[in-house]
């Protein structure tokens, strides 16, 4: 903070955040329901419908001046704390002091009776007999409960920075809180819940035994596919496609990234665009198409078997297969990562490197690729972990080739429905992409990649060396050409009868899921998909920007403040995209279905799952893209007055244009196409796209699957295209047109 | 950070806004057959009675793993259609509630000895028996016999072209080892699991995935349940069904109400409702060809006609207990899936 600042605050004693908080936790306490109402906030019913007595919709006080549910009353005492520090300088001792101690009290009694009391009295058994019975109990928390816990958490932030944490900054601060405290509650709490299950023993006791009885399991461990004709266990299977998608992606991605951005090759929009499909692609239509051209009596397979004069085989299922229709859909996500690097990296150097005399290839070697390394690190572990987390297409093409996502989902939806295996499963998964993250951490050590320094940063990328153009651009074409026909394969398959059986074409599988009438009362929805399609639209339409905000801000902290714990809180927010979508999916239900967090069978549980599964992307989005602005640009700004929110919205975040781009179409294709944590959340009243897909896949009707999943893939390219336009591209002040002579 | 907060408050008003307005009846109505057949049930259900109904499809394991996660706080009222083992081990768990209903008059024996070997938690709504189909095109194209008992896919010519899902993961494939055990005896039982094993393509995950396979000509056997099979007939695909020789196992498939419902009354009117023959004949409509619980519903000429099958005498109460599944399942993955292939 800038001496300026510091005393434009000293003269002001009003502390107008300070305010603010205390009016929405006093809102939140004396005029909101406390807690949730069974038909949401919105309706409006709650109004007219004995508010603000009736006990349903009564706020705290008012259930406090009736005499019910006493223990909410503490909250009061501490909401009115604060008022003390109003009058006070920032700098006086008891400022932050007072804000530091009610804050902390307030939300520590929130969460305290919040897990005492539940829906049967109190939680635990010692409480009842310390207490005896309370005769009285709690539901879930309600839109009041949620602004009292804002206002205590915020009242404790700015404490903090008023006792001169982070050099007192009240943004950083706040933002820091609130990101720990929502990553707490979503990710660590549920799956603490969820892991703790791997300990427990059929008698409902707790054994490290049990653990490591699980752990040791020839199933997960098993080398005997090396050794004889048998299996291996999951663990090494898993570990094995990963590294291998992990390093096929990233150079894919490279390779695209390149070619879009230093040759002179042409069709580089239309190329753009190709990598986007796949990731825009419901789980499951790849690998349908990879079955109907590859497998068995798929069509390749049965023409090179005739050409040949050989059995056709089932060499698709199993690792090929998985490793296929993996590559086709991860490639993109390298690509994203790849092209803000890739055109990230200053021309400057390059041209200061070829002004020394290096060479085309010389300057690549030593200037480009060093220079692009946090972006191959990014993309080869998010390939790694996608791979990892992956379970539409090991579960449709894996054959015998056993992985641990799929083998946790059916630990767990299985005949034996083994929790505790499938926790162990999930710790196994856990290490491995743990471990993937500080191999990641320990290649790039601590070199600094910034080269957008805002000094003077403009010119142009040079071209590749021939030796590298050549095989990048077949690479390119090859593989563009095989995504090209993969996706005809999809469009016609959802216009024949039965495919493979019948070819006749037909509209009738689009008539089904999107069928419309018009009548009196105005456009009926008759379609059989239309009812999954809105809520996805919706659900996926609410997570994509919360998903980018959040993102962002946790990657401006992790770049651009120091703190104590930041390594920790690094570790944390990465954390939930290590965790496969099954575990997720269970642990939510478990953790979320009982008082204080009651949202189970509601949208707001599959928004939170899509916001804090897609976090890490637009974190490691971010993260790539900040450590490239040099820090004098922030400087600048706070040296002239701005503070650090206004340095964030001003400066850094015009320049993270690819940044938000990224994490928004990410966010909201994923919530689009997600489909192993939502499995266990939707439910009848919000059901996704994807669990009806599935559905049909399962019925073997994958026409209609193939139809809807061609519908999804335009609107996401419509979607994708208006968020592009309205985000709009990055303005880093390079001369635009790549100009012929530039080589 | 204001903003922040702003953003989540407006969003969660977004999602309550857009839930419907609370109405007298409803019912959350837990479905665990395919989708056409769990969507007629709710539309036949709504139109019969006015009880808006709320409708959710997953795999009977699935809903099992829900109705075990919401015990505490339970969403759901009713849980209906499935394998009828997930049922019984619900209720051998204390997840669903006892119910006499008055139609059990209408019903078949088997319905009625599943409801009274689980202490009325649980009733049987329709049967279907084990068997398995094949691809007669595949079969043609590799020149192999048509196969007519369960000893012959243990032959060697069939190697590589038999298929079956993994009794850990489906509970077809556990009825399918439990009806090996209960027709072989145990030792003569797992030997036949492991001469099979030799000819096993790939064991699949769900128990039906094998037959379409088959269907779409990317295996040749399918060991399942036969409705399974002569639906992807009637569906077009090139499928013959076997019954075999030796006689074979049935499965029961299963309604219970979930304990705690918050929809109790709502969820009696229902389960009354699916009993009736009326309601039963609306699986004709959806290409599900098991053999309903209530003697007057309708059956289909394709359906597999239970009375000329050898069925044998499945205990279902011993081999559904969580112990002897345990047992069994834990003898095959150490006897039978470690053997090479």
């Amino acid at each position: 903070m800038t001496l300026a600042e510091t005393s434009r605050l000293e003269s002001k004693v009003t502390h107008p955040t300070l305010v603010l908080w205390l009016i929405v936790g006093w809102v939140g306490f004396a005029l909101l329901p406390w807690y949730g109402l069974e038909d949401g906030i919105l309706s409006f019913e709650w109004l007219l419908d004995g508010y603000p007595f009736e006990d349903d919709y009564a706020p705290a006080l008012f259930l406090g001046l009736q005499g019910q549910k006493l223990w909410l009353m503490p909250l009061a005492l501490f909401l009115a704390m604060p008022l003390l520090a109003i009058g006070k300088s920032r700098s006086d001792e008891s400022y932050g002091k007072i804000l530091v101690i009610a804050g902390a009290l307030g939300f520590g009694w929130l969460i305290l009776q919040g897990f005492s009391i539940g829906i049967r009295g109190w939680n635990f058994e010692w409480l009842n007999q310390l207490f005896g019975e309370l005769g009285d109990r709690q539901f879930g928390m309600g839109s009041g409960a949620m602004l009292v816990a804002s206002a205590f958490l915020f009242i404790f932030t700015q404490g903090i920075a008023a006792r001169g944490a982070v050099n007192g900054d009240i943004f950083v601060v706040g933002a820091i809180g609130f990101v720990v405290a929502i990553v707490t509650t979503f990710v660590f709490y549920p799956i603490a819940n969820m892991l703790a299950s791997a300990f427990i023993t059929e008698e409902n006791t707790y054994s490290i035994r049990v653990f490591f009885d699980k752990f040791t399991d020839r199933r997960l461990w098993g080398l005997s596919c090396i050794t004889a004709g048998g299996r291996c266990g999951a663990a090494w299977n898993s570990l094995f496609l990963a590294i291998l998608v992990g390093i096929i992606t990233t150079g894919l991605g490279l390779a695209f990234a390149l070619a879009v951005t230093r040759t002179n090759m042409r069709f580089k929009q239309a190329l753009r665009a190709l990598t986007v499909l796949p990731i825009i692609t419901p789980p499951f239509v790849i690998g349908l198409a990879i079955i109907l051209l590859f497998g068995l009596s798929g069509s390749v397979t049965v023409f090179i078997s005739d050409l040949l004069g050989i059995q056709p085989t089932r060499w698709v299922y199993g690792l090929p297969g998985i490793l296929i229709a993996q590559t086709l859909a991860f490639t993109p996500i390298a690509f994203l990562v790849l092209i803000g690097v890739v055109e990230g990296v200053s021309p400057s150097m390059e041209e200061a490197a070829q002004t020394l005399r290096a060479n085309r290839w010389n300057t690549f070697r030593t200037v480009s690729w060093p220079l692009m390394r946090p972006g191959i690190a990014n993309a080869f572990l998010l390939g790694f972990i996608e791979s990892m987390a992956d379970f539409g297409n090991p579960l449709v093409l894996g054959g015998n080739y056993d992985v641990l996502s799929t083998e946790i989902f059916f630990a767990i939806v299985g005949a034996q429905y083994d929790q505790g295996r499938a926790a162990v499963l999930a710790i196994v998964l856990l290490g491995f992409t743990l471990a993937a993250f500080w191999a990641q951490r320990f290649w790039l050590g601590k070199k600094s990649y910034t080269t957008m320094t805002g000094k003077g940063d403009s010119g142009i990328h040079p071209h590749l060396p021939r030796a590298m153009a050549v095989p990048v651009f077949t690479i390119a074409a090859v593989w563009t050409l095989f995504t090209i026909i993969i996706y005809c394969m999809i469009i016609y398959g959802s216009f024949v009868e039965l495919w493979g059986i019948n070819n006749s074409l037909t509209f009738k599988h689009y008539i089904t899921a999107f069928s419309v009438r018009l009548d009196a009362e105005g456009i009926r929805w008759t379609g059989s998909a239309w009812n999954s399609f809105w809520t996805t639209i919706q659900i996926a339409g609410i997570a994509a920007p919360l998903t980018a905000i959040v993102g962002l801000i946790t990657a401006y902290l992790l770049t651009r403040q120091n703190f104590a714990g930041k390594n920790a809180f690094e570790f944390g927010t990465m954390l939930s995209f290590a965790i496969p979508g099954t575990v997720i999916g269970v642990s939510y239900i478990l953790a979320f279905n009982v008082p204080p967090i009651e949202i189970t069978g509601t949208g707001i549980i599959l928004v939170v799952s899509f916001i804090f599964r897609n976090m890490p992307v637009g974190v490691r989005a971010g993260i790539a893209s900040m450590s490239q602005l040099d820090k004098s640009l922030d400087e600048s700004s706070l040296t002239l007055g701005a503070n650090s929110w206004q340095t964030f919205l001003k400066v850094i975040l015009p320049l993270l244009r690819p940044a938000i781009l990224a994490a928004l179409v990410y966010s909201f294709v994923r919530a689009m196409t997600a489909i192993s944590a939502v499995i266990f959340l939707v439910s009848a009243e919000y059901d996704m796209a994807t669990s009806y897909i599935i559905g049909r896949v399962e019925n073997n009707d994958y026409g209609l699957a193939i139809a809807y999943s061609t519908t999804l893939i335009f609107v996401m390219l419509a979607v994708v295209g208006a968020m592009q336009f309205l985000v709009g591209r990055a303005k880093i002040g390079r001369r635009l047109d790549q100009s012929r002579t530039n080589v | 950070m204001k903003k922040t907060t702003t953003i989540a408050l407006l969003s969660s008003a977004l999602l309550a806004s857009s839930t419907a307005l609370a109405s007298a009846d409803k019912l959350t109505f837990y479905c665990s057959a395919q989708e056409e057949w769990c969507q007629v049930m709710a539309n036949g259900f709504q139109d019969a009675t006015g009880i808006e109904v709320n409708m959710t499809r997953k795999s009977s394991g699935e809903t099992f793993a829900q109705v075990k996660a919401e015990s505490s706080n339970p969403k759901g009222d009713v849980w209906w259609g499935g394998t009828g083992d997930p049922h019984l081990q619900a209720a051998e768990e204390g997840l669903t509630e006892p119910y006499v209903s008055p139609m059990r008059g209408e019903l078949n024996d088997w319905a009625i000895s599943q409801a009274e070997s689980a202490g009325d938690k649980t009733i049987g709504i329709y049967s279907g028996a084990l068997g398995y189909g094949y691809n007669s095109d595949l079969l043609k194209a590799n020149n192999l016999p048509e196969p007519k008992c369960w000893k012959d896919l243990t032959k060697p010519e069939y190697k590589g072209h038999v298929q079956m899902a993994n009794p850990n993961s489906s509970g077809t494939a556990y009825t399918t080892l439990a009806t090996m055990v209960q027709l072989f005896g145990e030792e003569d039982g797992f030997q036949f699991m492991k001469d099979l094993h030799k000819n096993i393509n790939q064991y699949t995950k769900s128990g039906s995935a094998p037959i379409k396979a088959a269907g779409r000509g990317e295996n040749t056997i399918g060991i399942v349940f036969m409705h399974d099979a002569v639906n992807q007939a009637v569906s077009g695909f090139p499928i013959e069904v076997v019954a075999p020789c030796e006689g074979t196992g049935y499965e029961i498939g299963s309604m219970s109400i979930i304990k705690g419902a918050r929809n109790l009354e709502e969820a009696k009117k229902f389960y009354d409702w699916a009993l009736t023959d009326e309601a039963q004949s609306l699986a004709l409509g959806v290409k599900a060809f098991q053999v309903p619980s209530n003697k007057g519903a309708e059956t289909s000429p394709s359906a597999p006609d239970l009375s000329s099958i050898k069925l044998i005498d499945y205990d279902f109460k011993k081999y559904g207990s969580s112990d002897e599944r345990k047992r069994l399942l834990k003898k095959w993955d150490d006897e039978v899936s470690t053997l090479p292939q």
